[in-house]
Order: C-alpha cells, then structure tokens, then sequence
C-alpha cells in the first residue's frame, strides 16, 4: 500500500516502455521509467553534470544514459556509473490496483 | 660535470637520433654538450611510415619520433634545416652552411642515404634538377610534393620494383592513380624473392589494380624544353604516356661530406668493430652511411644495433662492445602484404633441400632452405605466421622437425605458442623501431599492460610497418596469461553483443530477430539489454528489414524519437530537407514565418547549404513540421544527410554538367537511409570542386567531355582525407546506381559509427572496385535490391507530428527550468 505522503502521478499506460516521462513531485522534477520487466524507477529528472534531460536518456534495465555527454546513472542507486558525477536523487515507486503511479 | 666534452652529429635521421637516445639513457647528458644537424627543417620521423602516409593511411604529423620539444627537453641544440658542408678533422670543427663553425670533441655521422636518380635521358632539367613531374621517395617533402601532384594527376610511372618502388606504387594507387610499375629485372624485389616468389608478389601487385613490367629498362624521359613529364621511353617496348614518374632505383649512402673531409669511403663510410672510422677514434658513423665488414644496409634492423654499440663505445658504458654485422631476417609490409626473407634464396649446393609452397590465387608463398638440417634461408611472402619460429631457427641454427611441412604451418610443428616460449628476450621482435621480445614482456609484467593496445602504445612495437603486430600480440597474450583484457569488444559491432557485424548480421537473419529487445534476449550475453548497444542495433535492424522491421522507440536515441538534434539546454534545432541546397522564396517565407511565431532564437545557414532553426521547444516541434510543411532534412541522425551542389553549368561559365540535378537526385532518391555513420554527399560541376566533393563520404565531379568521377572515403571532419576515385561513368544513371550500391555496401559492412573515410582504406579500394563496379563476386544485384527496398520503405520521419507514437514523445522532459537558456544571438549590424 503506497504510504500517505506519496503522490500519484500517472497511470501505467501514460509511461512508454523502456522510457520515462517526467512529473512534479513536491516541487522536484521526476523521471519516471517504467522498464519492460516490469519494474518502475523514479530519479532525479536533471542529470547533474550539465542539467540534461534524464527523461530523454536511453535506458536498460540497470542504467539510463544522459542524452547530453552519455554519463550513466545506476536507476536503482542512482550512483553514477561511468564517470564522477553525484549521484541522481531517487525516489521509491509503486503501483496500485488500478494502475496508478506514486512517487515518494 | 664542469668539463663536458661536445659531441656533434651529422644527421637527424632514424639513426643519429636513435643513437642520441641510447647515448642519453647511459647518462651521456652529463657527459657531453650535444649539438645536432639535420638537413631536413623538422626533428625525427619515422621514414618507414612515409608509405602509409602516401598511401593515406597516415598523417605526416603522426610519424614524429623525436618532436622538436624533445630536443629542447634533454639540452640538445638542433640545427634543422641546416646542413654540413665539411669538417676539418685536424681543427676538430664542421662547417654548416648557414655560415657557421661548430667545433667538436666527438663527432658522429649519420647522415643516412639518398634517392638514386639514374643518368636518364630527360629526366633532370637544364639545371641538374628533377624535371617536374618527376620525384625520389625519401623525405616527408618528397612524399607531400607527390601526394599534391597526385591530387592533380591521373597516370603515374614507378621505377624500379624493389620495396620502395613497390610501396611508392601501393601508395598512388590508393590515391587513385593509374599506376605502372617498370622493373629492369624478371623478378620483383629480387633482394628479398626468388623468381618462383617474384611471380607470385606480380600477382598480388596486380591484383591491387597496378600495371607490371619487368625486364623492362627505361631509357628515356619523355617531355619538352620546360616542360613536365610526359612519358617514358622503354627499351623493346612502346612509350608509356604518364603524368608522374616515381624513381626508385635504389638507394645510395649520403658520403659526399665524409668523402670530401678526407675520411674512408669505399661504398660508404667505413667503420670497425667499435663503430669508429677507420681514420680517426674519435669520429664515429651510424644508419645507411655506414660500410661494415663489407657491408652496407638499407633497413633500419641494423641501425638500432649499431646505435647500441657506438653509444655503449662512445660514453664508455661498455668498452668491449662490438658490432659484428646483422643478420637478422628482414619483415616486412609491402603493398600490404607481409614479407619475410632470410638468407639465401635459392639452393647453392646439389644436396641443399628447398622445401616449396606456393599458392599464387591467394598471394601466398614459402620456399625454405635447409642444409645439414639447418635452416639457411627462406621467404615467406603473404603468410608470415611461421617467420617467428624460422627466424630463431635461422639464427640460432636449430635442429628441425623431421617433417618439413611443419616449417611452413602449424600441423604438429612447435606451435606458436612454443616457439613465443622459446623466443630469447633480446630477439628483435618490432624491426621498424628496435623492440625486443623482453620490453614486450616488461610492459606486462612491470609495466602493468594489460592489453595488446597498450603494450603498442607504450613500447612503439607495431607501430611501424606493422609486420610484426601478429607476433606482438601473440607475445602479449603469452606474458598476460590470465591477465589480459583482450580489445576484442573492439570487434563487436555494439558493445552489448558479443559479435562482428558479418556473425551478427548472420545470427539476426538465421533466427528472424525483428526487434532490438528480440537480439539482447537472443543473442546478448543472460538476455541482458544494454543502453549502450540499442542504437546501433536500431539502425542496423531497420536497415536489414526496412518496413519489417519492429521498432521499439526506446531503441532510438533522442534525437530519432524526436527527429531533430538535442542542444545544450534540452531544446531542439528544426533543419528542413533543401535537396541540393536550392530553395525558394515561398520556402524561405515559410522558414521565416515559422521562426516568428516559435519565437525561434537562432536562424542560421549549415555548412550543409540549409537553413537550421536552433533552439526550439520540443512541445513545438510538431506544430513547426505542420507549418513549414517540408521534409525532414536528417540533420540529427546516423544517416544520408544532404548532398551538397555548386550551381554547376546552368549558370557557372567553367560548369560541364548540371550537377544541381544530380545533387537533387541523389538527395531525393536515399534522402534518410540510416547507416553506420553519417553520410554526406557532394556534387561539383567541374573538378574547381565548389562543392567539396573531394573530401565527402561520397562525392562526385563532372569532367570535362561530360563524365562523372565518382570518389568515395574523403571526410573532412575530425579526420582529414581526400576521396579515392572509385570510378568514371558516362551518365548520371549509372551514378545515382553506383552511389547507392556503394552505400548499401557501406550499410551492410561498414563498423558502428565508423565514417567511410576509415571504411574505405580499411578495405581497400580495389576491393571495392572489384565488388561494386566489376561485380567480380556478383553481388551487385543483390545490394541493388536491398537498395531499393529500403528506398521503398523510405516515410518522411515528420509527418509523425500528425499522431504522436509513444506517449509524451513531444512532451517536455525539463518542464519548469526557464528555456531557452542558450543566449539569444542577433544579426550582427555594422
Ligand atoms: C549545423 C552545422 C554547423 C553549422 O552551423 O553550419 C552542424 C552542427 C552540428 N554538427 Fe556538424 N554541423 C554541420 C556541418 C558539419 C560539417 C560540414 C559539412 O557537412 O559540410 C562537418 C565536417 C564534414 C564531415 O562530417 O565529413 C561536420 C562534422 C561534425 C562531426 C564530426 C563527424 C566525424 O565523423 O568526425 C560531428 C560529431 C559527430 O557526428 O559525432 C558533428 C556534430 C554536429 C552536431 C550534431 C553536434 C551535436 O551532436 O549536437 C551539431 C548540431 C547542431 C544542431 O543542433 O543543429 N558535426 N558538421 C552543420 C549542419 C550541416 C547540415 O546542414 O547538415
Ligand atoms: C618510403 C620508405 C619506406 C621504408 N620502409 C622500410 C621498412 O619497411 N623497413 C625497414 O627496415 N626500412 C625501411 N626503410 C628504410 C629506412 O627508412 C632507413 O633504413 C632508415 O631511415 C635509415 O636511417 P638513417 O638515419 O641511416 O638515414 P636517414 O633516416 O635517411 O637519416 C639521415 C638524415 O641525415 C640528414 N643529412 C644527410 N646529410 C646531411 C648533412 N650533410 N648535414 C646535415 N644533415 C644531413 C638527412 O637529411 C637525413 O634526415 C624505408 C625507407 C623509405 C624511404
Ligand atoms: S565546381 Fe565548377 S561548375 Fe561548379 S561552381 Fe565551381 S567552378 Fe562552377
Ligand atoms: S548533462 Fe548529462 S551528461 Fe552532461
């Protein structure tokens, strides 16, 4: 069950395989991918070498890749994986019965 | 040391430098003030790679061994451009010629050799100097003043088949000559071949496109009073009309100034044991100038030997060391083809045993001389594999295998490995820059080296000829055992699936993979996707199935989801398909339009001949596609991109053909293909190349009487390189056929992102010629199918602004961050 502060943002049909959108989740931007495994990740939606959009990355199931200067960025951990940048901030994601999105 | 004794060399060449260098690492920077003169204005190249240089593959920037820094770094004053004109042995000084006097404790020469220019009728001017058009190879200005010459040129005569020759040869063929190679003598290199062997170099020299004649003397030079060259006059045969004539004859020692200074020389410098002239201990001579025991060589194996020695000599590290001759097995790369030869050729006595193999198709052939069950010669031309093991055997005089055969191949004989084992540390393995087995084993073991890159790049092994790469990296697998990281990914066409294209190619088709996530589940190593690999798998699938193929949007970078390019700041550039650059005012006004309403930042023309409207709202792409209503003009993907025109004959006074049209044409035939790379085109209304033909993926010139040239691999990007004439047609269907047979030859072979301007030389124009203009493997037919059928399943990518295909594809991914944040950029008024 999705914790009372966490927000719904979409359903499951609104996220492209394989892909993300992004949403405004208290004032933070949100990438939100949902994998063809099924699983759903939520990052932080800038990438924080040079505010690329995230949510344009090419991604698989362990990484997303910033569209901008290919830095990789771990979807679970966030960390990044080819190079020294922070971290992405992530965010816990769930589903309910009806296929909505929460974030958080 | 107060006191430092000054040494002066004559020469900065392969030797005088190499020599500095081993007399440095024996601490001879405190022994001596060193002063160096080159004749030639730079610092130390590596001579051996002015064939690929002439032959493209090179830049003559990259061939440096010593920079002029170099010099700086370790206190050595270099006079480059400066030549020596004598040297008074008895006052200890060497006169230059800029004036000066440079006095000397010790001297060194090496001053290497030059060109021999045989005394031809014709061939020099009035002046004593080289008719124009005529050329010697030995200098970085030979190389540039033919490669200029050869960009003009059409027909170029080489003289003399020796490896020079041959090489000089290779070279122009590559840059798109028509090449005749004139050999006095019946076999071709018949320093290092025998005639068996000779014939078969003949027909794999032919086989590159090149013209032989052998037994051929050449006794005369064609052209007037002030006038190029023209041709050559051939004894028993009819003159060869030529643009360019290449001489190499041979070579001869560089001795005028020891001659004239009152030193030995009989066929060149003449040195003992210690490296010192015969005529005074403290003048010493290295490299091709020298005359050892009677003999003098032309390749550089020797001269590395020789360096040790004088400067074991010179700096007293080693009183006791000398030099006793070489007699190392040369390797070599001729023409592309491996070459190795040791001793003699041919049997000289009744019970010598020559052991022959000779496949002449292929280009291959072995011949071995045994005596007293000895190795005692042998060559190997076009399979060097076994040289390694012949080398040592040769050298060291081992017994050999009962079965012969196994000399030439791997069938039971000590197999390479072994034979790696058994190599000592100090055999020379890299001849082209002195490196030994133990610096290879070192670069591993000490050095940390994991791989066969790094071991090159660290040690220089392989990076001359590159004859030698083979065993490098068999020497490198052996040291790193467990250890070693192998380049192989290198080879895979996405690094996520561990296959080359043509295995890749072949496992997609055999099981019918349509998708990128149907390749990772099939063919990646635990099903694993990768990021990294599905945009070139995308491409390459859409290029095998056309319409069938599955397209998963995920696959696609950005730039394709969206179809225009991602800027700095998360917006896009919208730049409309201009077929051959020509637009109208109704188009113009529509541009226009569209940047006043999108309030688009900046409007600027490419260098593509178009209009790019930067900075735009990806939420406004589709609206903008709507409003100009013109096509996509792929400024953003790894495909066809614009085919760039001059006006051509319909308005330019020099103009031949109408190559507006042609440039119209070619764009609208295979305007969007994806490829491996980008694909950039060209077409010019006469060889002034207003277009830029020249340096295009593919490119085309018309010439006078109404042809085409067709060149494909030029590229002026972060590589450099003019196109290679792939042909000359008659009509503007057969170019609009051949450019798109190319290119879909180019789709199905070349590597991931790998431009034409490495395709190309890395397989060869013959090659292509041979598949794509003669059809000589009959697969012509075959590309011009798959052509169409992806011409066929050509949709203008824009018109998805009608019906988005993935939720949000034009949704902004940075909605509250203020945009644009690329400054607004104004016309600049004066
Ligand atoms: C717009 C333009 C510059 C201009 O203002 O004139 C341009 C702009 C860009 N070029 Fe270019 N190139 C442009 C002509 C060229 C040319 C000249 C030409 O085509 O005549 C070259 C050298 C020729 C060549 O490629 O052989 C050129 C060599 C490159 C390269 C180096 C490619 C290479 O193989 O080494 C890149 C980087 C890449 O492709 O990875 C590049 C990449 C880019 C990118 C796409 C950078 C990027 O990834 O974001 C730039 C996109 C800006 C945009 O969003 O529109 N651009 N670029 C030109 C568009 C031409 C067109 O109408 O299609
Ligand atoms: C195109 C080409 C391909 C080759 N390929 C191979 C190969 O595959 N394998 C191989 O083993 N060898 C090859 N060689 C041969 C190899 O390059 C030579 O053996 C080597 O360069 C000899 O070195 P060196 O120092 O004796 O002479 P050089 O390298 O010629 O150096 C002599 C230098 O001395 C300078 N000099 C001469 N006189 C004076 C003076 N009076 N004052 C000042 N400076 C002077 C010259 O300008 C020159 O720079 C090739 C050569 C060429 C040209
Ligand atoms: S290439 Fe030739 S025809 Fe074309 S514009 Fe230049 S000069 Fe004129
Ligand atoms: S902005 Fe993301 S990698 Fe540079």
């Amino acid at each position: 069950m999705p914790e009372t502060t966490a927000e719904a943002v979409c359903t499951l049909a609104d996220l492209p395989t394989d892909q993300a959108r992004v949403f405004l989740v208290d004032g933070e931007q949100v990438a939100v991918f949902r994998m063809r495994s099924g699983r759903l990740h939520a990052v932080q939606a800038v990438c924080p070498h040079r505010g690329g959009p995230i949510a344009d990355g090419q991604a698989d199931e362990r990484v997303v890749i910033c569209p901008l200067h290919q830095y990789a960025y771990d979807l679970e951990t966030g960390a990044c994986t080819n190079g020294e940048q922070p971290a992405l901030r992530t965010w816990p994601v769930t589903t309910d019965a009806e296929g909505r999105v929460f974030v958080g | 040391m107060a006191n430092k004794q000054r040494l002066v060399v004559i020469g900065n060449g392969m030797a005088g430098a190499r020599t500095v260098e081993e007399i440095l690492t024996r601490g001879g920077g405190d022994l001596f003030d060193i002063t160096m003169f080159g004749a030639e204005p730079w610092g130390n190249y590596n001579r051996i790679m002015l064939s690929h240089v002439l032959a493209g593959e090179e830049s003559d920037a990259d061939i440096f061994l010593n920079t002029i820094e170099w010099y700086t770094e370790h206190d050595i004053t270099l006079h480059a451009g400066v030549r020596v004109t004598r040297v008074d042995r008895f006052a200890k000084v060497v006169f230059s010629d800029d004036g000066a006097q440079t006095a000397y404790d010790k001297l060194i020469f090496a001053t290497g050799s030059h060109s021999f220019i045989p005394d031809i009728p014709g061939i020099k001017d009035r002046h004593g100097e080289l008719r124009q058009g005529v050329f010697g190879f030995r200098t970085i200005e030979d190389t540039r003043a033919m490669l200029n010459y050869a960009a003009q040129h059409r027909r170029a005569v080489v003289l003399g088949g020796g490896l020079l020759g041959l090489e000089a040869a290779h070279g122009l063929a590559r840059q798109g000559l028509d090449v005749t190679v004139v050999h006095s003598r019946a076999t071709l290199m018949n320093q290092q071949l025998d005639a068996a062997g000779g014939d078969v170099l003949r027909g794999a020299i032919e086989r590159l496109g090149i013209t032989v004649l052998t037994e051929c003397r050449t006794v005369g030079v064609i052209g007037g009073f002030r006038e190029p060259v023209r041709g050559v006059k051939l004894q028993g045969h009819d003159d060869l009309e030529t643009d360019m004539l290449v001489v190499t004859a041979g070579i001869r020692p560089e001795t005028a100034v020891a001659l004239t200074s009152g030193f030995t020389v009989s066929r060149a410098i003449v040195v003992d044991d210690t490296m010192r002239t015969v005529d005074d201990p403290d003048v010493f001579a290295v490299g091709e100038c020298v005359q050892h025991r009677g003999e003098v060589y032309g390749l550089v194996a020797p001269l590395w030997e020789q360096a040790v020695v004088l400067a074991d000599q010179i700096t007293g590290a080693h009183p006791d060391a000398t030099y006793t001759g070489t007699r190392t097995a040369t390797k070599l790369k001729v023409a592309g083809l491996d070459v190795a030869a040791m001793g003699i050729q041919s049997p000289e006595r009744p019970d010598d045993e020559q052991i022959v193999f000779s496949e002449p198709s292929r280009g291959v052939y072995k011949s071995i001389i045994v005596r007293d069950n000895k190795v005692i010669g042998a060559t190997m031309l076009g399979d060097s594999r076994k040289a390694a093991f012949l080398t040592q055997a040769y050298d060291q005089g081992l017994p050999l295998p009962e079965e012969r055969v196994s000399l030439m191949f791997d069938l039971g004989g000590p197999a390479e490995e072994t034979s790696i084992a058994e190599l000592s540390d100090g055999a020379q393995v890299c001849n082209c820059n002195g490196v030994d087995k133990g610096t290879i084993v070192s670069a591993v073991r000490d050095k940390g080296c994991t791989s066969v890159g790094q071991v090159m790049d660290l040690t220089r092994a392989g990076k001359g000829c590159g004859s030698c790469k083979g065993m490098v990296a068999q020497i490198v697998e052996w040291a790193a055992g467990d250890a070693l990281t192998v380049d192989a990914a290198a080879s895979y066409y996405v690094p996520g699936v561990p296959l080359d294209k043509a295995s890749l190619m072949a496992a997609i088709r055999a099981q019918n993979l349509r998708s990128v996530s149907a390749v990772f589940a099939a063919l990646a190593p635990e099903g694993k996707d990768d990021a990294k690999s599905k945009m070139g798998l995308a491409s390459l699938l859409k290029m095998m199935w056309g319409a069938d193929y599955v397209d998963e949007r995920d696959a696609r970078f950005i730039n394709d989801r969206v179809h225009a390019n991602i800027q700095k700041d998360g917006t896009f550039s919208v730049v409309p398909q201009m077929k051959g650059g020509v637009t109208s005012p109704d188009q113009l006004r529509r541009i226009a339009d569209v940047a006043d309403k999108y309030e688009v930042p900046l409007v600027k023309l490419t260098g593509g001949q178009r209009i790019d409207l930067l900075g735009v709202r990806k939420e406004d792409l589709p609206k903008m596609w709507a409003d100009l209503d013109m096509p996509s003009g792929y400024a953003y993907g790894k495909s066809f991109r614009t085919v760039k025109t001059c006006v051509g004959k319909t308005f330019c006074r020099f103009g031949t053909n109408d190559s507006t049209q042609l440039g119209i044409d070619l764009e609208t035939r295979y305007q969007g293909l994806e490829s491996p790379a980008k694909m950039k085109l060209a077409v010019s209304g006469c060889p002034r190349n207003c277009a830029e033909s020249y340096i295009k993926d593919v490119g085309i010139v018309a010439i006078e009487g109404g042809s085409w040239e067709i060149y494909i691999g030029g590229g002026a990007a972060t590589e450099i390189r003019k196109g290679d004439l792939l042909a000359t047609v008659d009509d503007e269907e057969t170019v609009i056929r051949l450019v798109g047979r190319f290119m879909q030859y180019y789709r199905e072979n070349a590597n991931w992102l790998e431009r034409s301007c490495k395709f190309v030389p890395r397989i060869g124009l013959e090659e292509i010629r041979a598949i794509i203009v003669d059809d000589r493997d009959g697969l012509a037919a075959g590309l011009d199918v798959r052509m169409q059928a992806s011409v066929d399943a050509y949709v203008d990518p824009w018109l998805e602004r009608r019906e988005p295909r993935t939720p949000g594809q034009f949704e902004s991914t940075l909605p509250l961050i203020p945009l644009p944040l690329v400054p607004i950029r104004e016309p600049a008024h004066d």
